[in-house]
């Protein structure tokens, strides 16, 4: 089960985050938008749209204290770490898979893969490249 | 024409537990005080919301109008995140400035609850605030963090330079008694306080509190017939971002293009405030800036202009950002010594500027000062700039 519907996919165990991308003026946005965001396009429907599976990492984090609900946080609580990823013109956030802020460094290169919540829903989640 | 600030009252900032119309109605009557007024003679009253505290705060003008006596007035309620205060004192300006009534009162409080301030209740999918929390759990901890961390890869600032910002702010707070915090501090203390969100610890991140405060404004005539020393507003700014907004905002998962400070949100809220004003960075005597995080005080000097960008936590290190520097940044203490009573706050940072500019300031008092800003920036777009001169 995917925790949110329309966000990304998995497929054949690759993970894809779906964009949308306007058809007028070729606006790229993540999470998809149902017009387009530029204020002076009218914009038709946005056709949905795969967003590049890797990405250079702008800025990270963790959270050392558990994330207050709707956040699920695993126990015993381990610190959750945030990656910010550069990637087709947008920067996307999402939790780091299998890494802490100690491996990583602006400017490398992450790869998408998918990983469970604590209470079990997959989500999206960078993590090194294969 | 520009309206005028006749009185400024504060309830003070803490952690008091009690309903928050009590902070809303003793900042109010202090700023009534201040001003020479009475209750009755307030023609329009704005309440800045809470959205933590049901159904009155939804209704702030209201609650407020309600506690200190129905007295008659028209009233509005707004809600713009940590803009809120700002945006109320605009409603209000703009209800002078058309000539509709003479006098205002605009007021914001707040109570906190312990912790991360997370979603309000319920299960909602649509919402970017409740989706950032379930999905990433991303805290607003978690959003300075990351700003912070693009500081020190790209312009080599260090967790020393963010300990000292909060140094600075404790200094400025242990001498204001509206402060929460009054204790100085060392770089080592905020340098051994437990980690939160690399590379920010416990230190460098402002508190919820609780807290009020209250603004009256006026018509230049109503003033010249209530006397004083005048300080007036010169500018309010509430603009939205524009697209593709350059930032990579709270509550947002994704920004809308590669962020680039210089074209930011908080850039483009100070430099429409300076517009207005007809003035550039240098005329500024202090300014109050929304540091939600010691390093986002360092990316606020430079969106305000006070310095390059990337020259910060050099110019920190001169001293002219601290008191008795040649430009004080959070001569208050600033959110560091405060934490952040988000309907309240804008209004506290007004407060400041008026106690600063009528020389009334006590033990951290800015020499001759003539011209101040104030400066926040919130959720979903929001965030204010506001200038005020003598």
């Amino acid at each position: 089960m995917l925790a949110i519907d329309g966000w990304f996919l998995i497929e054949d165990g690759l993970t894809y985050l779906l964009g949308s991308r306007c058809g007028d003026c070729g606006t790229i946005a993540f999470p998809p938008r149902p017009s387009c965001g530029h204020p002076r396009c009218a914009g038709t429907i946005p056709a949905p749209v795969r967003l590049s599976r890797t990405g250079t990492l702008w800025s990270y984090t963790n959270a050392c204290y558990p994330p207050p609900p709707p956040f699920a946080a695993a126990e015993p609580y381990r610190p959750v770490t945030l990656a910010a990823v550069e990637l087709d013109g947008l920067v996307v956030l999402g939790q780091v898979r299998d890494l802490t802020v100690a491996d990583l460094r602006v400017g490398m290169t992450l790869e998408l893969t998918s990983g469970p919540l604590a209470d079990g829903p997959l989500i999206w989640m960078w993590g090194a490249p294969r | 024409m520009s309206v005028v600030v006749l009185g400024v009252g504060l309830h003070p900032w803490g952690k008091w537990g009690k309903p928050f119309q009590e902070y809303g109605v003793a900042a109010a009557r202090a700023a009534l005080a201040d001003a020479g007024l009475h209750w009755t003679d307030i023609q329009y009253v704005v309440g800045a919301d809470t959205i933590r505290n049901g159904y009155p705060g939804f209704v702030a003008g209201a609650t407020f109008a309600q506690a200190l006596g129905w007295n008659g007035a028209s009233i509005a309620s707004c809600y713009a995140a940590c803009a809120s205060g700002a945006q109320a004192l605009d409603i209000a300006r703009a209800r002078i400035l058309a000539g509709l009534c003479d006098v205002a009162l605009v007021v914001g409080a707040d109570t906190t609850p312990k912790g991360f301030f997370k979603p309000v209740g319920g299960d909602r999918p649509d919402d970017r605030d409740w989706l950032r929390f379930r999905l990433l759990g991303a805290t607003n901890p978690a959003y300075f963090a990351l700003y912070a961390r693009r500081r020190m890869a790209r312009y080599g600032d260090t967790p020393a330079d963010f300990a000292a910002v909060k140094v600075k702010n404790a200094r400025a707070g242990a001498r204001n008694p509206n402060a929460r915090y009054r204790a100085e501090v060392t770089t080592e203390q905020v340098l051994t306080s437990p980690m939160v969100a690399d590379p920010l610890r416990l230190m460098d991140i402002c508190a919820t509190s609780d807290g009020g405060a209250a603004v009256v404004l006026c018509s230049p005539a109503y003033a010249r017939r209530h006397g004083g020393r005048q300080v007036t507003i010169a500018a309010v700014s509430t603009v939205t971002p524009t697209f593709p907004q350059a930032d990579l905002d709270l509550p947002m998962i994704a920004s809308e293009t590669v962020p680039q400070p210089e074209h930011g949100f908080k850039t483009a809220l100070i430099r429409a405030a300076y517009e207005e004003a007809g003035i550039g960075p240098e005329e500024l005597s202090l300014a109050e800036v929304y540091d939600l995080s010691t390093a986002l005080e360092l990316d606020w000097c430079e969106d305000a202009g006070l310095c390059p960008r990337g020259e910060a936590a050099q110019l920190l290190r001169s001293g002219e950002t601290a008191l008795g520097g040649k430009r004080p940044v959070n001569p208050s203490g600033g959110l560091a010594s405060f934490g952040e009573a988000i309907p309240a706050q804008a209004l506290a940072q007004l407060c400041e500027l008026t106690w600063q500019l009528r020389g009334t300031a006590g033990a951290r008092q800015v020499d001759s000062a003539r011209i101040g800003l104030a400066a926040t920036q919130g959720l979903f777009g929001h965030g204010s700039a506001i200038i005020a001169r003598t």
